[in-house]
């Protein structure tokens, strides 16, 4: 069975090859060879990323929108030259419509501090589901406190999908003017139907937050298609340098929002009596901007292109199977969610044995995961867990590093026993 | 790098011979983990430093409370202070040290800095308790 899904992914790409583009899947932990399942954390970087951002310090660089002169223009260049390709790669319909953050986290709260306290009122809601990562919960908690907007959370149902009874509860009253959720989740790795969840908000005046951080690293995310008002994601899961984030919002939502921190770069003019602000997106860009990592971040766009979306989706779709099968199968060990339409997350839990335990005697056997609540305390407490232990999977995941997890976990409930 | 569930840990995690609450004590301390939840409650009854717990987490955890209660059974507060510091020694620097007996078989931990709070979240709770003897 696995020869015959291994000949379906050579089909698709050279997993093999790929992997011969990651320099440190080649490192020795503990003496052995890494399995790296931790991915969803942050991926690994490609030779292409480390090579662009190397040559950018060493042969083109200078600060970026301001220098009149060679290096300052060239720089200016290629940092632009990747809003077009961040833009082209979600399929937005201007690159106007691109803000470099730090992160996803930076990106949401850049929306909840400047378009929640412009457009929201005191009394009007914001809707998150039960299964969000802290980064989509908390700045929503701290606009409630400061502005006196209401939160209020949509339900998932057992399996891990959005409950859509709960949806149009939440939405009964017409107070809630943002919908505010992951299109695929950390922990349970469920995909959000995202386009259907659009239309619901539309349809009853609220717009819609889509937080792609882990969904934007394993298929083709297409902002129109979906018609997400907004659609945030880091830079480091999608094989990139940490440091770069992106915002997408639609441009006449970019238009309205005022500016998030004050600085060079996001101003039309300056006096002392008054300030005007420059247009989307370089308002929301104050500061000298991390050049390095976004042309890094490039790259990566362009390292995944070349490999291309649906070859990875059908990689790691295969990949989730296999696991799903393998581990499924293991004595003592439960799979948290079984949502329809979900993708390559996997969190479990072992009877008798700790998370903690897990990922220690794991990482022993050069075997990476991550183990405890992944940012989503409130839906630990959902699945009535305090921790669970999570393998997720990348373009460079092979079926051998699945069995190698399997093994190793077959290895600790007989230590366990 | 060296292994840290050795037999003895493993075996102490599963048959505890020190775990429940006790139906008399003189006090009582708690540790808590808020990053993976762990979490661990020690009575202590001051006459032979009689140490109880009841603790949820990890095997690290809940056999670090165990080999503690052995080895304070006995000690004045002031001994029991001093274990806990050559302790906190053993988990950060991973050198053995005779007289902390089997409490060696923690050493281990040290190449996993992540884990040391495990190990030492009992003792915490054990000197909060002493400290309201």
């Amino acid at each position: 069975m696995v020869g015959e899904a291994m000949s379906v992914a050579l089909e698709s790409f050279n997993v093999e090859a790929a992997r011969e583009d990651f320099p440190i899947l080649k490192e020795l932990v503990h003496g052995k060879k890494l399995v790296f399942l931790d991915s969803g954390a942050s991926a690994q970087k490609p030779r292409a990323v480390i090579d662009a951002m190397c040559h950018v310090m060493e042969a083109q660089y200078a600060n970026v929108h301001r220098g009149l002169h060679y290096m300052s223009e060239k720089t200016s260049d290629a940092y632009e030259a990747v809003r077009g390709k961040v833009a082209a790669f979600i399929n937005a319909a201007s690159q106007d419509e691109i803000v470099f953050t730090r992160n996803a986290t930076e990106s949401i709260n850049l929306i909840a501090y400047t378009w929640g306290r412009s457009a929201l009122k005191p009394g009007d809601a914001v809707a998150v589901s039960e299964m969000e990562h802290h980064a989509n919960l908390v700045p929503w908690q701290m606009l409630r406190d400061a502005h006196g907007t209401e939160l209020r959370i949509v339900k998932i149902t057992d399996s891990g999908e959005i409950d859509f009874d709960s949806l149009e509860q939440v939405f009964a009253d017409g107070k809630v003017k943002l919908l505010s959720i992951t299109h695929m989740s950390n922990v349970l790795g469920t995909y959000t139907p995202a386009e259907r969840l659009a239309k619901f908000a539309h349809e009853r005046g609220a717009k819609i937050l889509l937080d792609g951080s882990q969904a934007i690293v394993h298929r083709a995310v297409d902002v129109q298609a979906i018609d997400a008002d907004f659609y945030v994601f880091s830079g480091h899961k999608l094989y990139g340098p940490t440091g770069i984030g992106v915002l997408y919002a639609k441009r006449e939502i970019l238009e309205d929002m005022p500016p998030f921190m004050g600085g060079g770069d996001m101003i039309a003019s300056v006096t002392y009596e008054k300030s005007t602000w420059a247009k989307p997106p370089f308002r929301f860009e104050a500061g000298t901007p991390a050049i390095i990592e976004t042309i890094g971040l490039g790259a990566a766009i362009d390292y995944v292109n070349a490999i291309g979306l649906p070859a990875i989706a059908a990689h790691e779709r295969m990949l989730t199977e296999h696991a799903l099968a393998t581990l499924g199968n293991l004595e003592g060990l439960k799979i948290l969610g079984r949502a329809q339409d979900r993708g390559g997350v996997i969190s479990f839990v072992m009877d008798g044995v700790h998370a903690h335990d897990i990922a220690t005697l794991l990482d022993r056997q050069g075997i990476a995961v991550r183990a405890g609540h992944h940012c989503a305390e409130p839906l630990m407490g959902r699945l009535g867990v305090t921790s669970t232990a999570r393998a997720t999977f990348a373009l460079y995941t092979t079926l051998e590093e699945i069995d190698a997890l399997a093994k190793g976990l077959q290895r600790i409930r007989q230590i366990f026993a | 790098m060296s292994n840290p569930y050795q037999a003895l840990i493993v075996e102490r995690h599963k048959h505890p011979l020190h775990a429940g609450r006790p139906t008399q004590f003189d006090a009582q301390g708690q540790g808590a983990n808020p990053i993976c939840g762990d979490a661990v409650r020690v009575y202590v009854s001051r006459a032979g430093m009689d140490v109880h717990y009841e603790a949820e987490g990890c095997a690290i955890m809940n056999a670090s409370a165990d080999l503690m209660a052995d080895a304070v059974e006995g000690k004045t507060p002031e001994q029991v202070e001093r274990l806990h510091r050559d302790f906190e020694k053993l988990v950060t620097t991973g050198e053995e040290n005779h007289e902390l007996g089997e409490l060696n078989a923690l050493a281990g931990l040290a190449g996993y800095s992540s884990r040391i709070r495990c190990a030492t979240l009992p003792w915490s709770a054990l000197a909060e308790a002493l400290h309201h003897v």
